[in-house]
């Protein structure tokens, strides 16, 4: 992340209190730069759960079964954490549990490191071919509402959603 | 069965002389009374004794695929409903395929999820292929040392009964490695439909919300 300390967005601190706001109580993830903040204010509420994944299909089997209880999750990625989800996403389409998974981009816009391209790129064509439908946000003002309008899609209409923060919106890690 | 899978089996059968216990005595002697448990059961045999046990109900959502997935379906489903003990009924094959899933079971410690590993030292969907418990690996000590405080293996009729209390502690998430004889498992025709078996779970447990 590039983000000056001075002019640290403030799209994350809303997109937590979105997410509280429509009930989600259990945030899995596995560490990245890019949730930073998701992950930090999930470890510091009290009335979540915060679960720290050793891989992120555990992720996908974790939010279906909160769901089965009645709970809400949301699975917080990096791109690269897409590949390893794939056979897990098969209970999802096949369920129709709703899904929700927030993706911070790698092997995009203005990546420096060549490793990270090959999932990077195929993020989007190997979610959609597992069901999930991908909103991409390229801009600040667009995270809440885009946000907003997966929560909708998720949550009141069963369905898979993936929200990619991009490398415009998140910038690009200095190699 | 045909021949060449009744000589694989008794050719496993042979290998693995530690494990006794036939699974469709063990499994429902260990849980006890079904009612106390929200179930979820990794693919095939563990499906099938928790389909047998609870009548394909309800309270019970059985995966048939998604290997690997049942100790991370069960966490999110305990920590979702703290006022329910969850079990989570799987194989040695299917908590093979995800190990780190006890790492962060351990982490979390839910004190009302309990993992039954039925361990079979095979692949008895896919032939009676060895599995690695048969090799060595011991997935007691996996969940030990991943940090699961309470674990134990049962591999003798005797210790069925004290298991059961067992799993019904609350101070803590609990590991049973419950070994078992390479023995087929109850053969029960349960709903495979994944759709219909959330709905009827969740309705079970929710009502229609």
């Amino acid at each position: 992340m590039q983000a000056a300390a001075t002019t640290a967005p403030d799209w994350p601190e809303q997109l937590y209190a979105l997410l509280r706001q429509n009930g989600v109580t259990q945030f899995a993830y596995v560490p990245d730069a890019g949730h930073r903040v998701l992950i930090d204010k999930s470890l510091a509420d009290p009335e979540v759960h915060s679960i720290p994944l050793t891989t992120e299909e555990e992720g996908v089997a974790l939010v279906a079964g909160a769901d089965l209880g009645g709970a809400r999750g949301v699975l917080l990625m990096q791109s690269s954490g897409v590949g390893n989800c794939i056979n897990f996403l098969s209970l999802v389409k096949g369920g129709r549990f709703p899904f929700l998974t927030l993706i911070s981009m790698r092997g995009d816009f203005g990546e420096g490191n060549p490793w990270q391209f090959p999932m990077g790129q195929a993020v989007e064509p190997v979610l959609e071919a597992m069901g999930v439908i991908c909103l991409r946000v390229e801009r600040p003002e667009e995270v809440v509402p885009t946000v907003s309008a997966a929560l909708t899609m998720v949550f009141k209409s069963g369905q898979a959603v993936a929200v990619l923060l991009t490398q415009k919106l998140i910038g690009a890690k200095a190699f | 069965m045909d021949k060449t899978e009744a000589a694989a089996r008794r050719a496993a059968a042979v290998a693995a002389p530690g494990y006794v216990l036939d699974r469709r005595e063990a499994v429902p002697k260990l849980i006890g009374r079904h009612e106390d448990f929200l179930f979820v059961g990794g693919l095939a045999g563990s499906a099938r004794d928790l389909a047998q046990l609870t009548g394909d109900g309800p309270s019970a959502y059985l995966l048939g695929g998604v290997m690997g997935a049942a100790c991370s379906m069960g966490l999110g489903l305990a920590l979702a409903r703290p006022d329910k003990r969850v079990l989570v009924l799987t194989g040695d094959g299917e908590l093979l395929m995800n190990l780190g899933a006890l790492a962060t079971i351990a982490v979390m410690n839910p004190p009302n999820l309990a993992i039954v590993c039925v361990d079979n030292g095979h692949y008895g969907e896919t032939g009676w292929q060895q599995s690695h418990t048969a090799r060595g690996v011991d997935l007691e000590r996996i969940a030990a040392g991943a940090g699961i405080k309470a674990t134990r293996t049962i591999a003798d009729a005797s210790e069925l009964e004290e298991g059961s209390r067992f799993i019904r502690q609350g101070n803590g998430t609990c590991f049973v490695l419950l070994r078992v004889a390479p023995t087929e498992p109850p053969a029960y025709k349960r709903n495979l439909d994944p759709a219909s078996c959330r709905e009827r779970f969740r309705a079970a447990l929710l009502g229609n919300s």
